[in-house]
């Protein structure tokens, strides 16, 4: 369970999260939109730690997570930008990943169904952005986290690669796990996910079910549905 | 901690940047000793080069490893590993490494032309000793410096800035005021300006043990009384011990409240 509470990050002059407060003790896929610099990262990084809010605070079940760092090995996170060290192989990254978190791993299975296998050896400053992202997703679904968090995580995908995850996303869901995940792509929010929360300049605009935002908005469609939110906020 | 130090360590080791930094000192130990035959004489001439080289290079590569190894360490982040773990484990990685390629290239010649039959032995000891300590030293500056500015250029900048004030300006000043305030007694005012740099502290710390201090003239008779001592020594030490603590104490405390 997350409980965010009352928080507030600025960078110098810009706000990015005006107090946020938001209580997920739903298990399932839950979606975070919102549009481009309205806090999404900003909110999933102070919940990892690694970017530290002004004020508020978060509780990964009752605990804070304010300077400790064991909670992590509750949540495999996929970073937004698949950002690896250029000289290290495939191979070496996962091992060291592995090694340095020191608990059971399941990379073969997942490493064979993305088709890495060819770019094991390979340094990660030569791969491609699409299989340094599937390289991402290994590394952050072989660990078996109750909390896992996805930041972007179809970018560079191609179409088999993106059915696949979907397929991972989906069996993670049914093992109990909360998974958080952020995207662009309201295809993909429709399919999969069991709870919406539209973030609008740091601040919950809308916690629900994809279809209660349809019957908000009065549209149809997701898309539109968004659409409709922020024409309206920014008209 | 040290699995971090340890892919620091061998990351490095990897990287040709270590291996020409090795060549370099194992190419100068060998020219020296092709120059002048005489290993006191070699320490001397090693004394110069160290002073000046050892702070640039610790500088400039730990202004690059932080800036290159930013991916590494926002993946680190993400892990179950305490930031301080991250930042000191990187930190000593690269100092080890860098204070490797010092001992090993410049001991290697020196133990090849008998410096353990010589007498020079200590103050070669001494001289790495003084290297390991600057590098170390330099590191941790830059390493602030890097966690100071997101900017990679600026960054960059100001560690050479920072190492080009602490290597030449300083010592400018130095004797500027030296030559100003001639007529007051300065002995103690020289000891302080010392003890705030580094570099001036490691010169001054080598060319007493080397016994040329008389080249000094007066001040150089005040540095020998106070150097010359077990308690200087002690001083000297502790302050380039401090040198390496306060910095790398500003490093942990600035990582711990940075943003990634």
């Amino acid at each position: 369970m997350i409980e965010i509470k009352n928080l507030y990050k600025s960078y110098g002059p810009v706000d990015v999260l005006n107090g946020i407060n938001l209580t997920l003790d739903q298990k399932g896929i839950i979606a975070i939109l919102g549009p481009n610099g309205s806090g999404k990262t900003t909110m999933i990084k102070t919940i990892l730690g690694m970017v530290i809010a002004q004020k508020g605070d978060i509780l990964l079940n009752g605990e804070s997570v304010k300077n400790k760092w064991s909670y992590r090995d509750q949540i495999s996170y996929l970073p937004q930008i698949a950002n690896f060290p250029q000289n290290l192989s495939v191979t070496e990254l996962i091992g060291m990943i592995k090694n340095l978190r020191t608990q059971q791993a399941d990379d073969v299975a997942l490493i064979e169904l993305f088709g890495l296998t060819p770019f094991l050896d390979k340094k990660l400053g030569t791969l491609s952005g699409g299989t340094r992202q599937k390289v991402n997703i290994v590394l952050t679904f072989m660990f078996d986290s109750p909390l896992v968090i996805l930041d972007e995580p179809t970018t560079g995908l191609d179409p088999v690669a993106l059915i696949h995850l979907k397929k991972i996303i989906n069996e993670e869901k049914q093992k109990g796990k909360m998974i958080l995940i952020t995207t662009h792509i309201m295809n993909l929010v429709e399919e999969i996910s069991d709870q919406v929360i539209f973030i609008l300049d740091g601040n919950i605009y809308f916690n629900g079910t994809v279809s209660g935002l349809k019957s908000q908005t009065k549209q149809t469609n997701l898309e539109h549905a968004i659409a409709a939110i922020l024409e309206k906020n920014h008209a | 901690m040290l699995k971090i130090l340890k892919y620091s360590f061998f990351d490095l080791a990897r990287s040709r940047w270590s291996y020409i930094y090795f060549l370099f000192y194992l190419l100068l130990g060998f020219i020296l000793f092709f120059l002048n035959h005489e290993v006191s004489k070699a320490v001397i001439t090693l004394l110069n080069i160290i002073i000046i080289l050892t702070p640039l290079i610790g500088t400039i590569f730990g202004v690059m490893y932080y800036y290159s190894s930013k991916e590494f360490t926002e993946l680190l982040l993400a892990q179950p590993l305490k930031r301080t773990t991250i930042f000191i484990g990187q930190y000593l990685g690269l100092s080890l490494s860098l204070s490797l390629s010092l001992i090993l290239g410049l001991g290697i010649p020196f133990v090849l032309y008998g410096v353990f039959l010589s007498s020079a032995i200590w103050n070669f000891t001494m001289l790495l000793l003084i290297g390991g300590f600057l590098t170390f030293i330099f590191v941790a500056l830059s390493f602030l410096i890097g966690l100071s500015f997101n900017d990679k250029i600026k960054g960059f900048g100001v560690a050479i800035l920072l190492w080009l004030f602490l290597a030449v300006i300083y010592d400018g000043i130095f004797l500027l005021s030296m030559i100003l305030f001639d007529d007051y007694p300065l002995d103690k005012f020289a000891l302080a300006m010392t003890m705030f740099n580094p570099i001036d502290l490691s010169r001054i710390l080598i060319l007493l043990k080397l016994d040329i201090s008389a080249l000094l003239g007066y001040t150089g008779a005040v540095f020998q009384k106070f150097f010359g001592t077990n308690f200087g020594m002690i001083i000297s030490m502790t302050v380039l011990s401090l040198w390496i603590l306060v910095p790398s104490w500003f490093m942990v405390k600035k990582a711990l409240k940075k943003d990634f």
